[in-house]
């Protein structure tokens, strides 16, 4: 399936090769370079690239490309997932997914790719597996094995591997034990002109940190399962107690890992916890414009909202701003044109505004469109949507684990049209 | 060691010390080629030295370097003599990274790998099996032809091995033999016809893989395997999956025949899946009344279902692909849920997905119309992403959300990206030629877009009204002047040839100025760009005709003109444009037709998707995505007309259990058997509900969904039932899990005994918890009892209890699709019968099992018409399946419509009014019905074994209606299998006041056994008991709540007579039977 992958980064530099059948030469990068200067922007480089005689499959993440060599017909989210499934290892692994990364450890990084495919087809990918192959580099161990001699490599078949739940290792061990659940929700709105809502939706993921001994048995019920509308599983859940009960019954992997992410279901009303005021004008024949964005709470459910950040990508005719912010600061890149506003948290007493002129370039002619403003914030304590974990027990093992969970809410692709 | 190599020593890492070892190369590089060289060399002699030493950490660090050099794509290959020795090194991460190095190199230093060889060769035999595995792995790897027979060897070795990760390995070494010589593909295709038979999940992945790209083709290979590889899918790892899927895919469009066939007039849309359907039409109608869907199908949909749930993007589009291709249309809605959920990922596989909604969109718009404002755009994606989902909402804009999507367009077409405004356009273009409602407003909202600032906005618009305005000539004067004025500032070549050939095809609607432009364009002619050039000459030509007092002079100018283009497209057009339209003597007989070849009616252009043309690949494939035939693309085959015979999937399992036979007293094989006896059990199941189902298809309409329904509840069952078998495979590896399954177990037995009426006590916890399942268990418990450690047996012996004098007797019925009565008894040879019988007879303790229900009646009942529940309607059914939510209750099928124009939301059950001890389990509310939609929920009725009515509310948001459930007797049972020794001791057990007979006469035609069966089974949910005499017939049931046994026996008397008697506790419903039973078999 993946013949060979090519790691590039900004500057278009082949860093990193690897290749499970026979050897493909370089050149053929040269098809992908000349996609990207078509392409003119990163995000709009083809996925799926054709050559005369391979097929080449990439992925953009953290600066870097992932391009795989593909020979035959293959699904070609196969390879999309697989790759993103490699970045977020070298992230596990390494705390970061950057050439600077991959490259101090690249015998770790062949290493791991030796191990995730054979023949170009995955082998192993479950990252509790490969840390009990290759074990994940820390100062302490280097400096061990630099006096030992011992090495990073496992020489015994993980015990996940044969077993009928491959995604947790033997034989964990912790003095505390501890089970953590964040539920994380994210709102997709885009809200138009006149302050109306065009489209909405929470879509959240509870992520899990588990550092529980042995081969615990974990069951997680919900006050109110029925707002879960469209869920997807990490695999350790048993599909059959949560199509029937509505509970979410496995035994976890150790570690950090994605429990489920789920879309609440459509017919209920999202609450929008912000609103914008936005004046932004563009003169005609003349080379400034007005800029006035003021953000306020709507229903925020007693939680203050914090974290607040306003992205704009203003149009290219845009030379300067000249703005004033009550709160925060703001910068604007005159090459990329995009202003970024950090306003903090929100104080009900005096709303946050950003207000000023704008230079445009003299003799263009006016923008058409006014910019959409980009929203970030965050409320903590609160899940939107009003999901609450009812209970979590634990079957299977003695010991009593401490339990916590934490709710937040956060914007995600959050646009306003002005 | 040299110097250099003590300041390497002296950096932290030795990842980093590698990396600035490589940095140190291209620094001189600009000083000339030679110190290149120089040091080059110079650094391998000191890798070579490191090699060389006996210490580990220097050969460690050696190799470290060495790897960093292959993965920066440097050429290391010389250093082959030195690293290859290190191949037997004790130092597990010496030895890997040397492997690394051979699967590089040893293509092109083959006579120095072979030196290798011998090491590996050893390695296959290590007792650890992650060596042997890595063994493998290398030595499959290096691709030096003349080890192709080792490699062979190996193969075959590793394919029997203990380890299943090992033989996961060898299914990963069949491709890169192959790939290394395709000669052996013979001999390989055995050894994947073994491994398709593992029954391991890790290896099934790997092996489907292997059978994918060494032998598509053999399709046979699969037959076998089908049940098994369904049922072992969820546990398949998820890379696995996604393979297994596609292949499935491809297997069941080769295997059932179509099911879409019913539907079909639903969606008009579909016409192409059946070129010649008006010839077949009449053929079809017949086959859509007999069309049944093939258990196997069936199993395979439903299988797949769960992944729709997994977090892998690759596995849901694969179940996308697989139910959109082979199931039936009404089902695959599901998927659109699923598909829009992956929106939120990365932005590589939303592209592929979208990309894949587009090509859905097309043909089935309704399955992604509730999702429309999903495929919104957002000014950050990016373009390609918005082009894509501006070709969905496209797609479903219909007269219904076109009037919000027209808004949504506004916004985009103002948008900063251009190339995305000028998407829009063409878009709206498309709307306003799909939906004719709009046209008009389209068309006035382009023409406002034509006095845009941007050109590429405006040349667009052009572009898309002269489409439009192709379609509907007349009445457009109007905007023909406008846009001949926009010829003065207009530069997009496009925009001004599409605005002349508008002129040019309607000059005789705009006579004055038609002439004034070609007058211009004259003038500017040399300038302009060759597209527009043709339009002149072509604008010409017509005028010519048309109007040749005015423009004569003119167009002959341009005619000269053109003659001397450079451009030899134009001179040709010119030189033909003479000839036609400029009489001489030499013209022929084409000028006089000059007219009508220039102004011809033409064909307004069909606005078309450019995903229209993709469909004939199969979604989710990289030919879908590059919409061009990808090297190794499996063609989807279409649907046989007439289903290849479905007995080759279950020949194997009678094959495999002879086979096993012999060997059956090893623990392995238990989990597989297991899955063939429930995966025929299920066909059973399904054949025997389907074959119901076609009988009375003519009669009732809900005859389809109840079969569907039923198979679906026992699937559910067998689904929890695969779990725990798999648990139980794995219990060595999972000893706490296991323990808490037992738990689960154990509670569900202890309900399960005290409701049975057999009281033996037994509790073996390995006893199988389903009901379905559990007439097997008496056997597997007495024998497990007796001989423990034979207990795995069991799956084997599932089978034989079951009446095996039935069986026998009616063997040639059964392969009869037409019998009106499938009974739930496989078609077992008659060796492994006898067998059974021996089995059978040794075991003597009398436990008695709930079995399938013999027959399915489809009757339904109706429990809100549609006139009093204000366009609600509502039917009820009994599927006869154990209840899911609680052993004591009856199972409920109410099948909901909406037959109101309005969406009906909210349906619940509210105020229960049950007499005291009934309850009820309710379903979950139904948030919307849309009109004309239908949807079945079940609820469970514990009816105390009374057939009193239970009574509750059905309420909608604004209505409650109140609803009467009252269960016909034959309901409150659940059947059961014995034998006949059991029968006659449990009836001499209940004679006396547990005793009710009556007589019957009837004509002796209605008496066969056949109709004595079918006439019971109809009235009440009852087994069949085998039986050794002709003359009478039995049957055994329990009541639900109580558990009571329930004996009815007939017995057929010299005449016309026949004496019915029916033994049990519970003699107050034994009674009503009765009644119920009397005249329904009297009766002619």
């Amino acid at each position: 399936m993946i013949h060979s992958l090519f790691l590039i980064n900004c500057s278009g530099d082949i860093f990193l090769e690897k290749h499970w059948k026979s050897v493909v030469s370089q050149s053929v990068c040269d098809y992908f370079f000349e996609a990207q200067e078509k392409a003119a922007d990163v995000e709009n480089v083809p996925p799926v690239i054709s050559t005369p005689h391979h097929y080449l499959i990439s992925i953009y993440r953290d600066k870097l490309f992932f391009v795989s060599v593909i020979q035959t017909e293959v699904p070609p989210l196969f390879v999309i997932e697989f790759l993103h499934r490699v970045a977020d290892t070298f992230q596990d692994y390494f705390g970061e997914c950057s050439e600077a990364a991959i490259k101090d450890n690249v015998v770790i990084v062949y290493e791991l790719l030796e191990e995730m495919l054979d023949n170009g087809f995955p082998l192993a990918t479950e990252s509790n597996i490969l840390k009990e192959l290759i074990k994940p580099p820390t100062i302490l161990r280097s400096v061990v094995n630099s006096i030992t001699g011992s090495s990073n490599v496992g020489d015994t078949l993980p015990t996940g591997q044969l077993s009928n739940i491959p995604w947790r290792r033997a034989g964990v061990k912790y003095t505390n034990n501890e089970a953590y659940f964040d539920v994380v929700e994210e709102i997709d709105a885009i809200i138009d002109k006149s302050g109306s809502t065009v489209f909405a939706e929470i879509q959240g993921v509870i992520d899990a940190c588990i550092k529980l001994s042995g081969m615990p048995d974990l069951s997680l019920s919900f006050m109110n399962p029925r707002l879960l509308d469209d869920v997807s599983f990490h695999p350790c859940i048993r599909f059959k107690r949560w199509e029937s009960e509505r509970v979410l019954s496995f035994i976890p992997p150790d570690g950090n890992f994605r429990l489920i992410s789920y879309r609440v279901s459509s017919q209920n009303l999202v609450a929008i916890p912000v609103y914008v005021k936005h004046s932004i004008s563009f003169k005609e024949n003349s080379s400034c414009g007005r800029f006035d964005v003021t953000i306020g709470p709507k229903q925020n459910m007693g939680k203050t909202i914090e974290g607040i950040t306003v992205t704009v990508h203003m149009p290219k005719v845009v030379l300067n701003m000249n703005l004033t912010p009550t709160q925060g600061s703001y910068t604007f890149d005159p090459v990329t044109k995009v202003l970024t506003w950090d306003v903090g948290k929100i104080a009900p007493q005096k709303l946050p505004s950003l207000k000023g002129l704008v230079n445009l370039q003299s003799g263009a002619p006016k923008p058409e469109e006014n910019p959409s403003l980009n929203i970030q914030f965050k409320i903590q304590q609160l899940a939107i949507s009003g999901l609450k974990v009812n209970r979590l027990d634990m079957y299977g093992e003695k010991y009593k684990p401490f339990k916590g969970v934490k709710y937040v809410t956060k914007a995600g692709k959050f646009q306003v049209r002005t | 060691m040299t110097s250099n190599s003590l300041a390497y020593s002296e950096q932290p890492g030795g990842g980093e010390a590698a990396e600035l070892g490589q940095e140190a190369i291209p620094a001189p590089a600009p000083a000339g080629a030679f110190g290149l060289f120089g040091s080059d060399v110079k650094k391998n002699e000191d890798l070579k030295q490191m090699l060389e030493s006996n210490k580990d950490s220097a050969k460690l660090e050696a190799m470290k370097r060495i790897v960093g050099m292959i993965a920066k794509g440097k050429n290391a290959s010389e250093l082959f003599p030195a690293v290859v020795k290190n191949v037997a090194s004790k130092n597990i991460e010496i030895k890997k990274l040397v492997y690394v190095y051979l699967v590089r190199y040893a293509e092109e230093q083959q006579d120095l790998a072979l030196l290798s060889i011998s090491t590996f060769q050893r390695a296959l035999k290590d007792p650890n099996q992650l060596i042997r595995a890595s063994a493998l792995r290398v030595l499959s790897s290096i691709r030096v032809p003349i080890i192709v027979p080792i490699m062979m060897l190996a193969i075959k070795e590793a394919s029997a091995d203990l380890s299943p990760y090992v033989r996961k390995n060898a299914a990963h070494a069949i491709q890169k033999l192959y790939s290394l010589d395709p000669e052996q593909k013979e001999m390989l295709i055995e050894v994947i016809e073994k491994l398709l038979k593992d029954k391991s999940t890790l290896v099934a992945g790997s092996v489907v893989m292997a059978f994918e790209e060494v032998c598509p083709d053999r399709i046979d290979l699969i037959h076998k395997n089908y049940r098994k590889l369904c049922n072992l899918l969820v546990d398949v790892e998820e890379w696995g999956q996604v393979v297994i899927i596609h292949m499935l895919t491809r297997y069941a469009r080769t295997q059932f025949v179509s099911p879409w066939r019913e539907d079909d007039g639903l969606d008009d849309n579909e016409k192409n899946f059946y070129e010649s359907e008006d010839e077949e039409t009449e053929k079809s109608d017949k086959r859509k009344k007999q069309y049944t869907m093939d258990p196997d199908h069936r199993l395979l949909i439903r299988n797949t279902k769960p992944l729709l749930q997994s977090r892998n993007a690759a596995v849901v589009m694969a179940v996308a692909q697989l139910y959109w291709h082979i199931s039936p249309k009404s089902e695959a809605g599901i998927i659109s849920k699923s598909l829009v959920r992956l929106l939120r990922s990365h932005r590589e596989v939303q592209y592929i997905v979208l990309q894949n909604i587009a090509t859905m969109s097309i043909q089935r718009k309704g399955m992604f119309e509730p999702y429309l404002k999903s495929f919104y755009v957002r000014s950050t994606d990016p373009t390609m992403i918005k082009t894509l989902k501006l070709e969905i909402l496209t797609n479903l804009a219909n007269e219904a959300n076109i009037s919000t999507l027209l808004r949504e367009f506004q916004t985009y077409v103002k948008s900063q990206d251009k190339q995305f405004a000028a998407a829009t356009i063409q878009t709206i273009g498309r709307c306003a030629t799909n939906i004719s409602e709009v046209t008009e407003t389209c068309l006035s909202g382009l023409v406002c877009l034509l006095s845009n600032r941007d050109e590429i906005v405006v040349a667009e618009s052009v572009v898309v009204i002269k489409k439009l305005l192709q379609m509907q000539p007349a009445q457009h004067g109007e905007i023909i002047k406008h846009m001949a004025k926009l010829l003065d500032s207009i530069a997009v070549p496009v925009a001004r040839a599409s605005i002349l050939w508008l002129i040019g095809e309607n000059c005789e609607r705009v006579p004055r100025i038609a002439p004034d432009v070609l007058r211009k364009m004259a003038k500017s002619f040399t300038s302009e760009d060759d597209l527009v050039k043709l339009q002149i000459l072509n604008l010409g030509a017509k005028l010519y005709l048309t109007n040749s007092k005015q423009t004569k002079l003119l167009t002959q100018y341009i005619l000269n003109l053109g003659k001397y283009d450079q451009n030899y497209d134009i001179r040709d057009r010119t030189r033909f444009i003479r000839q036609l339209i400029v009489p001489n003597e030499k013209s022929g007989a084409l000028s006089k037709y000059a007219k009508k070849i220039f102004l011809a009616q033409k064909p307004a252009p069909l606005l078309e998707s450019p995903f229209k043309e993709r469909d004939h690949f199969q979604l989710g494939t990289l030919s879908h995505t590059l919409n061009i035939r990808a090297s190794g693309y499996l063609e989807l085959s279409n649907w046989p007309e007439v289903a290849p015979d479905p007995s080759v999937r279950n020949v194997e399992v009678i094959g495999l259990a002879k086979e096993w036979a012999p060997s059956g007293k090893t623990k392995k094989e238990n989990p597989v058997k297991k899955f063939y006896s429930e995966s025929e059990e299920e066909e059973e199941e399904d054949s025997s509900d389907s074959n119901n189902d076609s009988e009375n298809r003519s009669g009732s309409e809900s005859g389809g969904d109840s079969s569907e329904d039923s198979s679906e509840d026992s699937s559910s069952e067998q689904e929890s039932e695969s779990e725990s078998e798999s648990e139980v495979e794995n219990k060595r590896s999972s000893k706490t899990q296991r323990k808490s399954d037992l738990e689960d177990r154990g509670k569900k037995t202890s309900r399960s005994k005290t409701s049975d009426m057999s009281s033996t006590g037994s509790s073996s916890a390995e006893e199988n918890s389903s009901d379905s399942e559990s007439e097997s268990e008496s056997e597997s418990e007495t024998e497990s009892r007796k001989v423990p450690k034979v207990k795995e047996k069991k799956p084997q012996q599932d089978r034989n209890p079951i009446n095996p004098g039935v069986s026998l007797l009616d063997l040639d019925d059964f392969n009869l699709v037409s019998t009106p009565i499938a009974l739930p008894t496989p078609a077992l040879s008659p060796s492994l019968i006898a067998d059974l019988e021996g089995l059978n007879l040794s075991s003597s303790s009398s436990v008695i099992n709930v079995s399938t229900p013999v027959f399915v009646p489809t009757k339904t009942h109706v429990l809100l018409h549609r006139m009093s529940g204000k366009g609600l309607a509502a039917h009820y059914f009994f599927p006869r399946q154990p209840c899911i939510f609680d052993d004591k209750m009856v199972s409920v099928q109410i099948t909901l419509n909406n037959t109101s124009d309005r969406k009906i939301e909210n349906i619940h059950i509210g105020e229960k009014k049950l007499p005291v001890g009934m309850k009820m389990h309710v379903f979950n509310p139904i948030d919307s019905l849309e009109p004309e939609g239908s949807i079945t929920v079940s609820v469970g009725i514990d009816f105390c074994d009374s057939t009193q009515t239970a009574s509750f509310q059905l309420c909608t948001k604004d209505d409650c209606f109140n609803v009467n459930i009252q269960p016909p007797v034959g309901e409150l049972l659940l059947p059961m299998t014995m034998s006949e020794k059991e029968f006659k001791k449990e009836q001499g057990m209940l004679t006396g006041m547990n005793e009710a007979s009556a007589t019957i006469i009837a004509a002796p035609q209605n008496f066969t056994s056949s109709m004595i069966l079918q006439k019971v089974v109809n009235v009440a949910n009852l087994g069949a008991v085998p039986t050794s005499q002709d003359n009478i017939h039995r049957f055994a049931a329990k009541t639900v709540h109580s558990g009571s046994l329930m004996l009815v026996t007939v017995e057929l008397k010299e005449g016309s007579t026949a004496q019915l008697i029916i033994n049990t506790e519970e003699t107050l419903i034994g009674s009503v039977l009765l009644r119920e039973l009397k005249p329904v078999l009297s009766q002619g």
